[in-house]
């Protein structure tokens, strides 16, 4: 037998893993651009949230339906990806179904449950498809899905029906053969699945279903390569990402905004707690909140590469709801996307972050960060605990601190605050006139 | 707080009464309720009066961290001197603020809501119910202020609360870790809300309005003006009343 496939499989081989190679650095400088951060605290609790909530797929059943389907597609990319390892020493040996002998009949068995799940898969992917193109499920249909990332997301679904159809279509062809005793093929006792797909098949002679079963099984193969590869562009990555977003999710109580020390030095200053000889010199400050995404934490750059879209934060969120402009979905897609524009303009060698453009401004409007009532609904929501909130309300601090230009009332609501220590304007001597009420009261009693 | 410590007492708990409650119309009524059962009940605590500041929550979350940390390093201060332990307020942004956030600025206390300190009482047996007084087999619901809810995932306290009072209690659709909020959160009760087809507020009434109930239990004073605002807003002021839940006790316990 000649040694081409092998050679070619070999090439191909590592075309794929030289091309997301440079994916995934490419990512992983991206998500660097963001300010490093240290969440290493509790490793415990973190190994147990991302068991629980990406393993586990715990988040997911809030919404019963979808998390049935989508579980029954994330087993089977599990398990189908066993087959996948066959699949690569197959391809590098020139063997066929290399672990058929060792495990008897279990293989068998082992082939009928993967045939079970790649089903499930494509009954699940078109369940998805109808949910987005036919009944348009609302969250599927907010303006920041139009063009591309509706596109993404039924391509994603068509490549796996059809990767599914590949295995489907291999096995049925190959039992076939191994039935009719061509040399190299092993006959196992009996694919329930693709044995319905055989009728399609019985006609053509040997050499046609050897050439229809090859080019399914290189097919599979070379797609699978290929999709890893386009998972590295799309919404999809979250297969990979939802692992260490969990990891490093936030394990403070969901009120609690973090300290800027860098204010509390100055603030102990002017209120003559720490006198101003004493204080070390200033570290250079960099910028009161976010502007752009290097402002941000790399774990919320993290936390946009690891969206895939879902909506299920927009769906809560009052804001939108009530139909405000705010849409926390569109916040994770515009920090990925501001990610992705800085990271190419860098490796084109062009101006990076200094291309007079930022995240806030000319992808985020101040009108969607104004409308958060920093509820943590879309929080709460996320399947893989990204944490929007926390962006909207670091560019928050930024349009504040920096440019003085938050909405007139919060200026005023400062401003009673800075003189009367009150949010309204009422002299902190009335504090306590409430309990005038009381005192007459208690003195009518007596 | 200063009289006592004038005269060397130490109270059990500090009562953080907060801006509503302490220039909000409807508001102090709140406040004065629940000094009423602790007087009852004869707990021993203190209030800062007027050396009590906002806790800085609305500026914080519209981005003013200066002017939020200048409120909270004097609050600390203030507290630290009086060497306060246990803090208690029927404001959920107050506690979610001291509770959480105060710890980074040097301030450490046990920080309770008035609605886990109610139930605490109850399980006491030191508020001895009446069995429900008007409330007594009506539909009362609990709308779940965000900033104890999710923000502190108190969901139960408030509950226990309302169930000793021998209620109907019904909840809404989007209720504890679904709850929607009620509109006023993130210092959106200092301003206007962004264009948009609806107010949060009537959406959230709506909702509650949607559940048969009389009564929309709060335990937040944001949420309290909120909800009021959107049952007017639904013309229903007169059939539903908008409490807290300190208020529903000191009713009844007739004080």
């Amino acid at each position: 037998m000649s040694i081409l496939p092998q050679v070619i499989f070999l090439l191909v081989f590592a075309v794929a893993g030289y091309i997301l190679f440079k994916r995934i650095s490419f990512l992983r400088r991206n998500i660097f651009l963001g300010k490093r951060e240290t969440r290493n605290d509790l490793p415990d609790q973190r190994w147990k949230t991302m068991l629980l909530v990406a393993f586990g797929q715990q988040k997911m059943f809030k919404k019963f339906t979808p998390a049935i389907l989508h579980l029954l597609i994330y087993v089977a990319f599990v398990i189908i990806n066993l087959e996948v390892l066959e699949f690569v020493i197959d391809g590098i040996f020139g063997t066929h179904r290399v672990f058929a002998p060792f495990l008897g009949s279990a293989y068998g068995v082992a082939m009928n449950i993967f045939e079970f799940l790649a089903i499930a898969v494509l009954v699940s992917c078109f369940a998805f498809l109808i949910r987005r193109n036919v009944m348009k499920v609302d969250r599927f249909t907010k303006p920041e899905l139009n063009g591309w990332p509706a596109m993404d997301a039924n391509l994603i679904l068509v490549i796996e029906i059809i990767l599914m159809f590949a295995i489907l279509t291999m096995n049925a062809t190959d039992q076939i053969l191994a039935s009719r005793g061509v040399p190299h093929y092993t006959l196992l006792n009996g694919l329930f699945f693709s044995n319905f797909l055989q009728p399609i098949f019985q006609g053509m002679s040997d050499s046609t279903l050897v050439f229809i079963e090859r080019f399914a099984w290189w097919f599979h193969i070379v797609g699978i390569l290929a999709f890893a590869v386009y998972v590295t562009y799309s919404k999809h990555l979250h297969i990979f990402l939802a692992f260490p977003n969990t990891w490093y999710s936030n394990l403070k109580p969901k009120g609690e905004m973090n300290n800027m020390p860098e204010v509390t030095n100055e603030v102990n200053m002017m209120l003559g707690i720490a006198p101003e000889t004493s204080a070390e010199p200033p570290a250079e400050i960099g910028r009161f909140g976010a502007k752009d995404i290097n402002d941000l934490s790399w774990v919320n750059v993290m936390n946009a590469y690891s969206c895939t879209e879902c909506g299920r934060c927009t769906a809560e969120c009052p804001a939108n709801i009530t139909g405000k402009k705010l849409s926390p979905r569109k916040i994770m897609m515009d920090v990925r996307d501001r990610a992705e524009e800085v990271g190419k303009s860098m490796d084109a060698g062009g101006p990076g972050l200094a291309d007079g453009k930022s995240l806030l401004g000319d992808y985020i409007s101040k009108e969607e960060i104004n409308a958060c009532t920093s509820c943590n609904a879309c929080v709460e929501a996320c399947p893989i605990n990204i944490d929007p909130l926390s962006i909207i309300l670091q560019m928050r601090r930024y349009v504040s601190m920096e440019e003085s230009a938050a909405p007139a009332q919060w200026n005023a609501m400062f401003q009673n605050m800075e003189t009367a220590f009150s949010p309204w304007k009422f002299p902190p001597s009335d504090r306590f006139n409430w309990a005038e009420k009381l005192k007459n009261e208690e003195i009518k009693e007596n | 707080m200063a009289e006592m410590a004038a005269s060397g007492e130490t109270p059990e708990i500090l009562f953080w009464v907060g801006c509503a409650g302490s220039f909000d119309e409807r508001y102090k009524s709140v406040t004065q309720a629940f000094v009423k059962i602790l007087n009852k009940v004869g707990v021993s605590f203190a209030v800062l009066g007027p050396e009590e500041a906002c806790t800085g929550d609305p500026a914080r979350r519209a981005g003013n961290e200066f002017l939020f940390q200048m409120q909270a390093v004097s609050n600390i201060q203030v507290m630290n001197a009086y060497e306060v332990k246990k803090v208690v307020t029927a404001c959920p942004h107050c506690f979610n603020t001291i509770k959480n956030e105060y710890p980074a600025l040097g301030g450490n206390y046990e920080v309770i809501h008035h609605s886990q300190f109610l139930q605490q009482l109850i399980n006491e047996g030191k508020i001895i119910l009446q069995g429900g007084g008007e409330f007594k087999g009506k539909k009362i619901t609990f709308h779940d202020s965000c900033y104890l809810g999710r923000a502190n995932d108190v969901y139960e306290a408030p509950r226990d609360v309302i169930r000793a009072l021998d209620v109907e209690l019904v909840e809404m659709k989007r209720c504890k870790t679904k709850g929607l909020c009620c509109g006023a959160g993130g210092a959106q009760m200092f301003k206007e809300p962004e264009p948009g087809k609806k107010d949060i507020n009537v959406e959230r009434a709506e909702e509650a309005l949607a559940t048969g109930a009389t009564t929309i239990a709060v335990g937040c004073p944001f949420c309290l003006t909120m909800m009021s605002d959107g049952v007017k807003n639904k013309e229903k002021e007169n059939e539903v009343k908008v409490y807290d839940l300190a208020e529903m006790l000191a009713k009844d316990m007739g004080i």
